[in-house]
């Protein structure tokens, strides 16, 4: 039977069929971090059992940490025992961390692929709904809460329900200026925050084929936003050419004795999918949200919608929350906080775009901008290109490695009642800091904001 | 895990769209390394004011409501995996939550913590807000053997659905770890085995 690239790799990861159930799946690589693994290392202390195999699980410290001088201890107590509490259990259990002060330490779902751990064809999990970041490579990969932490690493495995599949194919050139992260919002404004509940996303589409692995990161990073568990992307060339050479990639022959493996992840001529759409890549335009989920999005020139005497309870709520009129534009809109950054838009990529845009001008002076790296080695990176130099003289600091003001769980948090542009995924309130107003949109987006102090489209200040 | 066991209980009435876990428990209350006490800080924000005083409007705080069982609008635990948002729901006393659609992580982490997710269609959902706004102490009766939940002392009733595995795991107190390490000589042989897409 025609497969699609989802059944390919799920099939082949079921150990066991449970009669009117879940099944029984092998995971072949785990990230934990500090906040939604402490409950699971206690459940197997409580059995008094073992990681079953501590060497596929990855440990990070990203979501509590602070983002300026992390040589120093962290000053938050609760913060602070929740690191502290990761470095003792992979201690006691044998799992490999790559906590503050490593050079690989970042957001886990920023190392995973960078440290070459993520691989096409694998099966990955972590306590953080972002997982699905990892699909890019053509991996399953999915959050999970922390009973399910609990059962990966005292079995490897994981009982699921195996999910539907859905297909959305993006075909058509981008227009300039225009970013994976405006797709992928442009998306979820179409399908909505539930349109993919119970499914898994295949990406595809010659837009898609066209994007770098960043790009693809950014889209897969996002697909939970529309309710899915995750996305995947099928693997080709520019996969390939990006694992190779990178930390823990198979290395010479193994590894292309991986690819032609790897050959085979893509759907089958005929398979079915429960459910398709496609979208014209020329129809988007840079997206921003102007409500309180990443379904409600415009086209950065847009006005907010005007649904007259038909707004739901809902959509008052929001825009009441957000302080914004129904009908009203956004564009020129001040703002007072930027944020660049978060396992969305951290990557290298991200950063080169941004300093690319605010070179040789200067920062709104009303404007607090974070710019975040995703990690360690993004880090060094940037400051190996000057990426730092130029934000610098442009009026931006280059911060260090971690969560920050996606969940503001350190002290990076938006205030009450304040305006946030942000490269991150989640524009919930209270998301950024009680009270705070997040808009979501891309790095162009938020770099051309912090330039200017309003909301800007990045195309007029580029050349 | 506790069992479950069939509840008649009156009702917090919530009618909200797409909750997310960010709401149910804001992140800046995860610090805590076990899974107790999260539910002093459930609905955080919509409980209490900025200066930490309860909110009398809502729902949890109004004296006319009680029982332990939440009712929700449609895409209820949309958002952040967080296992502690079904732990503070749990640990303020709740048993059930009704809504017309569970985001998936969420309904996954409610029944692996003995809270259980009725999925209603829209149109019972609505007549249990009606009947709750009529008689603040109306009650729902939640009955898992037969998955059938009634807004008590009518004829109005509906049948949900739970895989049996997860009834049987439910109404037993067993979790999913103990299935899992009943497992492990299958999960080893199948370590043996060559990776084939
Ligand atoms: S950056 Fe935000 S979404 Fe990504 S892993 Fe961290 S908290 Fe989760």
């Amino acid at each position: 039977m025609a497969k699609t690239l989802f059944d390919k790799v799920w099939d082949s990861h079921v150990v066991h069929n449970v009669e009117d159930g879940p099944q029984v799946v092998y995971i072949d690589r785990h990230y934990i971090h500090e906040v939604t693994s402490p409950q699971a290392f206690n459940g197997l202390r409580n059995r008094g059992i073992p990681v079953f195999r501590p060497k596929q699980t990855i440990a990070t410290a990203d979501h509590n940490v602070p983002t300026k001088d992390q040589h120093l201890p962290i000053k938050d107590a609760l913060s602070k025992h929740q690191v502290d509490t990761l470095i003792k259990n992979c201690d006691e259990f044998g799992v490999e961390l790559y906590g503050l002060g490593h050079p690989f330490q970042g957001i886990v779902h920023v190392i995973g692929p960078e440290l070459g751990i993520t691989q096409p064809g694998m099966t990955m999990v972590c306590g953080d709904s972002h997982t699905s970041t990892h699909g890019a490579f053509g991996a399953i990969a999915f959050g999970i809460g922390t009973s399910e932490v609990e059962q990966v690493l005292a079995t490897q495995c994981i009982l699921q329900n195996k999910p539907k599949k859905m297909k959305i194919e993006i075909n058509g050139q981008l227009k300039p200026g225009v970013l994976s992260k405006d797709i992928i919002l442009y998306i979820i404004s179409k399908i909505s925050t539930s349109g993919g509940t119970g499914h898994f996303v295949e990406f595809c589409g010659d837009t898609i084929e066209e994007l770098s692995m960043e790009a693809r990161m950014t889209i897969c990073n996002m697909s939970i936003e529309m309710g899915a568990r995750g996305g995947m992307i099928a693997p080709d060339e520019t996969t390939y050419e990006y694992i190779k050479g990178r930390e823990f990639a198979p290395k010479g022959e193994a590894f292309d004795q991986m690819v032609e493996k790897w050959k085979g992840l893509k759907t089958d001529e005929g398979a079915e999918f429960d459910l398709e759409y496609s979208y014209d890549a020329t129809d988007i335009d840079p997206m921003i949200t102007y409500g309180t989920n990443p379904g409600m999005g415009i086209g950065i020139n847009d006005n907010v919608p005007n649904p007259n005497g038909n707004a739901t309870d809902n959509f008052k709520k929001a825009l009441d929350y957000m302080g914004l009129e129904a009908g009203q534009k956004l564009i020129g809109k001040k703002v007072d906080y930027v944020f660049i950054g978060s396992c969305t838009n951290s990557r290298i990529e991200d950063l080169r775009l941004v300093a690319d845009l605010v070179k040789g001008r200067k920062k709104a002076d009303h404007i607090e901008a974070w710019i975040v790296p995703g990690s360690k080695q993004v880090e060094q990176q940037a400051i190996a290109e000057g990426l730092d130099v130029v934000m610098k003289e442009a009026g931006f600091e280059l911060r260090e490695p971690g969560c920050s003001a996606c969940l503001a769980m350190n002290e990076d948090k938006v205030p009450a009642g304040a305006y946030c542009v942000s490269t991150s995924n989640r524009n919930f309130e209270g998301r950024q800091g009680p009270g705070a107003r997040t808009m979501l949109a891309s790095p162009l987006s938020a770099a051309a904001t912090a330039i200017n102090g309003y909301i800007s489209d990045a195309r007029e200040l580029m050349n | 895990m506790e069992k479950f066991i069939n509840i008649t209980s009156s009702i917090y009435p919530l009618p909200v769209e797409d909750i997310d876990t960010d709401q149910i428990i804001p992140a800046r209350f995860l610090k805590a390394t076990d899974r107790k006490g999260f539910g002093d800080n459930l609905f955080r924000d919509w409980r209490y004011d900025k200066n930490d005083q309860p909110n009398p409007d809502f729902v949890l705080n109004n004296p006319k409501y009680g029982g332990t069982v939440l009712v929700a609008g449609k895409n209820f635990g949309c958002g952040s995996s967080r296992e502690h948002a079904a732990w503070a729901i749990y640990d303020s006393g709740l048993r059930v939550v009704v809504s017309s659609f569970f985001a998936d992580i969420f309904k996954g982490n409610a029944l692996n913590n003995g809270l259980l997710p009725v999925q209603v269609s829209e149109e019972f959902l609505q007549k249990i807000f009606k009947a709750v706004e009529v008689d603040p102490k109306q009650e729902v009766a939640v009955d898992l053997v037969n998955q059938t939940i009634a807004i008590a002392g009518t004829d109005d009733a509906e049948s949900f659905e739970i895989t049996a595995y997860k009834k049987h795991c439910m109404t037993n107190g067993f979790d999913d770890i103990d299935f899992l390490i009943s497992k492990a000589d299958e999960i080893k042989e199948y370590e043996t085995k060559e990776l084939v897409f």
